[in-house]
């Protein structure tokens, strides 16, 4: 504040109200969290229930491992929701370029008699190639959703089906087998500081992309284009490269996804990944974003990708059909938007 | 940028004669419909032009043009006397012309220091800044400021502009444009959703605006308000300049007559539909 502004009693009521936002603000976001509150209930609900069953090292380490693949699609879909887009092909992304590594590592890494001598070099190939793969198939979602000014919806739903039938295509409608063990135990169940190697690579991804979206340049165009793309065009921002970007982490972390997928259970998943695009929409969706775009965080996504997961696993445990859990992450879907709706209404009302 | 707090208008190097932005002998068709005919146009530093014309005059093209959103056909383009071509709007804006659009082009999940810095975002100091790091504390220490010079408030910094009432929406998206404009700022229809007294504080916006030695272009179909703010006031009529009032020796008639043709008795059926 420079010098030679008089400090009015209108300065001084600004301030005073700016106080009172804060706080105001602070509360809001505790509540607001209340999606974050229920997974905390969930954990001791089933703890309460199950013991130590539940609450225990181990089983804490396996829901993470199974969260940490759908950590990663979520986090692009994130992205893509807050910059107002949608990516319906990631599963059939993932599935191809997880078949296209499988085959590289297979035909690399050398014969299983020879106790497979490239292992190593193959492995890492592999998984270079399945982000590449991964972010090419991004990129072409984002050029045709960009070029041809077709709805991302209607463009990755075609993908979708392209990527998924050329898996099959490629494979014959059978699986890749025959990868190297040390695929399992160097990456897929390696035991880093106690947690999988799958979880770490998960983590890491999540806070780096939560902190590029709250904090840089990079995540406020993000939510400036979901926000009014048109605004943020004429505001300066290269809007159709912007959005190209997005598609293409989408599409490389899906590659990601999908070796890590091969390295954790030795084969590929031709026909387990079809739901994935739901599964990763509504985590973002349960974390607070806005399918118009322009809302939502990666901590909310991770929130919302823990909550089926946690079911999942504690409904197990718990001794009930663990296909509750779709009925469960169903309903609370709908009941997490219909809150955020009201309380969105309340606060226009207020102002 | 300049200071913020910097009230007094900076000497124009050009001197004070020569005009912010002027526009000679600007014509455009769209196929076979003429939209503007051989129209000229000039600002001086801290003027305030009001923009009058009835529907289809030729006021959004001619802005468009002086915005770079529209090429012209033929006539050109000085800004301080150098001859300028505009390919698109960033053009305009680094030569130091801001533009408000009629939708006011906010992002609405976005606080009002964001909106006011959007594209032009100050970074932290460093290697994080590098990074792309924003400095978000003194983006909103300078909006706030700059706000302050405006006389402008707005209710909360760090809430969404959706939650802003039509009249502070208009208020940021005015303030985006006067923080970065150097030479002039051009307003298409600022008034057109508001009430009384939010068209009162956009008059205000408008003034400080001009105090702080920025021109301003103004469209806008209220006679009270553009007699309000303008020192001069342009009509179009059918894609011509029809006349130049003075506002304070005009009368609301005589301006009325102007815009509808009905002073010259040349009122024709509007045909241009461009506007």
């Amino acid at each position: 504040m420079t010098a030679h502004v008089p400090t009015s009693t209108v300065g001084a009521d600004a301030s005073g109200s700016d106080t009172a936002n804060r706080l105001r603000r602070a509360v809001a976001a505790l509540t607001s969290n209340w999606v974050f509150l229920a997974l905390v209930v969930l954990v001791l609900a089933f703890s309460v229930q199950a013991g130590e069953t539940f609450f225990n090292a181990d089983n804490f380490r396996n829901i993470l491992f199974n969260a940490s693949g759908t950590i990663l699609l979520a986090v692009g879909t994130a992205y893509l929701i807050i910059g107002g887009q949608l990516d319906l092909s990631i599963g059939s992304v993932l599935v191809f370029s997880q078949v296209i590594a499988a085959k590289t590592i297979v035909a690399v890494g050398g014969s299983a008699e020879s106790g497979y001598p490239n292992a190593g070099a193959a492995i890492a190939l592999g998984i270079a190639v399945s982000v590449a793969v991964g972010a090419a198939w991004g990129l072409l979602n984002g050029v045709l959703v960009t070029r041809l000014k077709i709805p991302s919806f209607i463009i990755t739903l075609g993908t979708l089906g392209m990527g998924l039938g050329l898996a099959q295509v490629i494979t014959k409608g059978t699986d890749v087998t025959g990868l190297p063990p040390q695929m399992v135990t160097d990456i897929g169940m390696r035991q880093v500081l106690g947690l999988p190697l799958p979880v770490w690579i998960a983590a890491v991804v999540a806070v780096v992309a939560g902190l590029v979206l709250a904090r840089t340049e990079f995540g406020r165009y993000t939510y400036a284009i979901g926000s009014n793309a048109e605004g943020a065009r004429r505001s300066g921002i290269k809007v159709t490269r912007h959005q190209i970007v997005l598609f293409t982490m989408m599409g490389a972390l899906a590659g990601l996804a999908g070796v890590l997928d091969v390295a954790r259970f030795t084969t590929t998943q031709v026909s387990g990944h079809s739901a994935d695009n739901l599964v990763a929409i509504a985590a973002v969706i349960i974390g607070g974003a806005s399918l118009f775009g322009g809302r939502g965080t990666i901590f909310g996504t991770a929130v919302g990708v823990m909550i089926p997961a946690v079911l999942n696993n504690g409904l197990v445990i718990v001794n009930v059909q663990p296909f509750w859990q779709t009925v469960a992450i169903g309903a609370i879907l709908i009941v997490a938007v219909a809150i955020d709706d009201i309380k969105r209404r309340q606060q226009l009302r207020a102002s | 940028m300049k200071h913020l707090s910097d009230t007094t208008p900076p000497p124009d190097p050009a001197g004070p004669d020569v005009p912010v932005l002027s526009a000679t002998g600007i014509s455009k068709r769209f196929g076979h419909v003429t939209a503007l005919t051989d129209v000229s146009l000039a600002v001086a530093p801290g003027e305030v032009v009001a923009l009058m014309g009835d529907n289809g005059a030729g006021k959004s093209t001619l802005i468009k043009i002086l915005s770079g959103a529209l090429a012209p056909d033929s006539g050109e383009l000085r800004v301080g006397g150098e001859r300028v071509h505009f390919a698109n709007p960033s053009d305009a804006r680094a030569a130091g012309i801001e533009t408000v659009y009629q939708d006011l082009a906010l992002a609405d999940d976005l606080s009002a220091p964001a909106n006011l810095f959007l594209g032009r975002e100050r970074r932290r100091a460093g290697l994080l800044g590098r990074l792309g790091v924003l400095d978000n504390k003194r983006m909103q220490a300078e909006a706030e400021e700059y706000l302050r010079t405006l006389g402008a408030r707005v209710p909360d910094y760090q809430a969404p502009v959706r939650m802003f009432s039509g009249g502070q929406r208009q208020t940021v998206a005015i303030a985006r444009a006067g923080i970065w404009a150097r030479e002039l700022v051009i307003m298409d229809e600022p008034t057109a959703a508001l009430g009384l007294v939010q068209t009162e504080q956009v008059a205000r916006l408008i003034k400080r605006t001009r105090d702080r030695g920025i021109a301003v272009i103004v469209i806008s179909h209220s006679v009270p308000f553009v007699t309000d703010v303008a020192d001069r006031i342009v009509v179009l009529r059918l894609g011509s300049t029809a006349a130049t009032l003075s506002p304070a020796t005009t009368s609301h008639d005589e301006i009325v007559a102007a815009i509808t043709g009905a002073a010259t008795g040349a009122r024709t059926d509007q045909q241009g539909s461009t506007s």
